[in-house]
């Protein structure tokens, strides 16, 4: 309990005297989520509402495999990122080893089956409501596809939140694949790590709480902006 | 001049769902003007044959065959669902996205939107978010959103049966209206009622079978199947 309140403060202090390298590294673990959930957003809602509207025959497997690759241990992500940015893999040339570029690489591959998967059951629902209508309105795929993504935003929005969250706390890959440098790749996740191997547990909390506040905000922050919109109930 | 759409030729017709034949075999062809009336019990199979007509439900026999190419025959065709699919937008949106979806500039879309909906009268709720609508206000939004695209071939899955009295009459004068601009109505229907006020012919369906097509006149004074006249009776079909 002690250490717990030890944490608080120490965040609280952290916060307040704007502490430069809890600056940088905050800055960083939200530049790198961020771009990392809107790229895998540009992916995962498109491929969420095309699995829906399309009926191919292997439809079953490849959302049984997006389901599968949901659970995969994001350290085997890390590694296998690892292997193809390594200076003998297939894209070593690039550079991209150990720098916040590999690391956004990384969260995109963990979290994009999240959120074609999330997409694609709130999807399901809206096309089950207007796949008589669209088709006899003689939409094209493609706008089929963009009137699901528009009427359905706010639970696609959901399913983009749920991708952040789970990248704002992952540690397993980007630690393998950015390496935790300091002022390079370090972020609030492997920065904890870091302080919870060295014993010092007041500023792992610290950091800690740091992280689920942020989590909070953005997620509140999203909400916010997406209830201002006209209509917002549906 | 514009080739026709009609006659359509539907031949040996027939729609299996669930391991049972629930529609036809159907051999029909529709042509000339004015609207068809389609009559008959619950789950007779009304909804089952204006879909597959429309094209939204496969046939699992026969063929139908337009006077155009498919593709022209769906865009010359709009169909008013029997529960009305609500986009998740405003009354305006909704009434506009056919249009939009055939590349109307928004801005002309609406103002045509606008139009077509004061005349099912929906002006006072155009800004409303189309969820919100009573019942009968989503089926007037429906109707308005399948008159914008001024079809050649208007289906209607019983358009009134949430609608009071006043606004039947409201329905049936723009019906008339649009069956007078030269539009090919089919709509099917419970009320014996509105089948005398609109009919120009009635088809009969009993069991997924068309037991007729006849002149209005004619249906109600002397139909030409028994079911047909135990129905007109009020009497517990088999
Ligand atoms: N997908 C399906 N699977 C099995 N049975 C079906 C399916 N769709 C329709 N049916 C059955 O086909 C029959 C005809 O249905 P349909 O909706 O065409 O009737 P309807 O004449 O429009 O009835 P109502 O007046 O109640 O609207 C019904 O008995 C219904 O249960
Ligand atoms: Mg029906």
């Amino acid at each position: 309990m002690e250490k717990i309140w030890e944490g608080l403060t120490q965040a609280a202090m952290l916060i307040v005297g704007f502490d430069p390298d809890l600056m940088e590294i905050t800055l960083l673990s939200l530049r790198v989520t961020i771009t990392a959930t809107l790229i895998a957003s540009a992916i995962g809602l498109p491929l969420g509402a095309w699995l829906v509207v399309n009926r191919f025959r292997f439809r079953r497997v490849v959302i049984a495999i997006i389901n599968a690759l949901m659970g995969l241990p994001p350290v085997v992500v890390g590694l296998f990122v690892y292997v193809l940015l390594s200076r003998s893999g297939p894209f070593g040339v690039l550079g991209l080893l150990f720098t916040p570029t590999a690391m956004i690489i990384a969260q995109v591959i963990i979290i994009t089956p999240i959120i074609v998967s999330i997409s694609h059951q709130a999807i399901r629902e809206l096309w089950a409501d207007y796949h008589d209508l669209l088709i006899s309105l003689n939409a094209t795929r493609r706008q089929r596809i963009a009137t699901l993504i528009m009427d359905g935003r706010r639970a696609l929005l959901t399913a983009s939140l749920a991708g952040f969250g789970r990248a704002i706390g992952e540690v397993g890959a980007i630690m393998i694949v950015g390496g935790n440098i300091d002022h390079a790749t370090r972020v609030l996740t492997t920065a904890i790590a870091l302080e919870t191997g060295k014993g010092e547990f007041g500023m792992a909390l610290a950091l800690g709480f740091i992280l689920i506040g942020l989590a909070i905000i953005v997620n509140l922050g999203v909400h916010m902006l997406s209830r201002t919109e006209r209509g917002s109930r549906w | 001049m514009v080739t026709p759409l009609l006659p359509l030729k539907m031949e040996n017709v027939s729609v299996r769902r669930g391991g049972k034949t629930i529609l036809g075999p159907i051999t029909l062809q529709l042509a000339d003007e004015g609207i068809s009336i389609l009559l008959g019990p619950n789950g007779s199979g009304k909804t089952t044959l204006l879909k597959t007509m429309h094209g939204v439900e496969r046939p699992n026999t026969g063929t139908l065959q337009w006077n155009v190419g498919a593709e022209d025959a769906r865009l010359r065709q709009a169909f008013v669902f029997q529960s009305p699919t609500i986009l998740r937008r405003s009354v305006l949106d909704n009434i506009a996205y056919p249009l939009t979806l055939r590349g109307v500039k928004r801005a002309e879309a609406r103002d045509r939107a606008e139009a077509f909906a004061a005349r099912v009268g929906l002006t006072r709720v155009l800004d409303q978010h189309g969820m919100v609508l009573s019942g009968g206000e989503k089926q007037k939004l429906a109707l308005a959103r399948a008159l914008i695209l001024e079809p050649d071939l208007l289906f209607l899955d019983e358009p009134c049966a949430n609608l009071d009295g006043r606004a039947t009459r409201d329905i049936e004068e723009i019906l008339l209206a649009v069956r007078a601009e030269g539009t090919r109505i089919v709509m099917s229907t419970h009320d014996l009622g509105q089948a005398r006020r609109l009919g120009d012919e009635i088809w009969f369906l009993h069991a997924g079978q068309l037991r007729e097509t006849t002149p209005k006149g004619q249906f109600f004074s002397e139909p030409q199947s028994d079911t047909a006249r135990s129905y007109l009776r009020g009497d517990l079909l088999p």
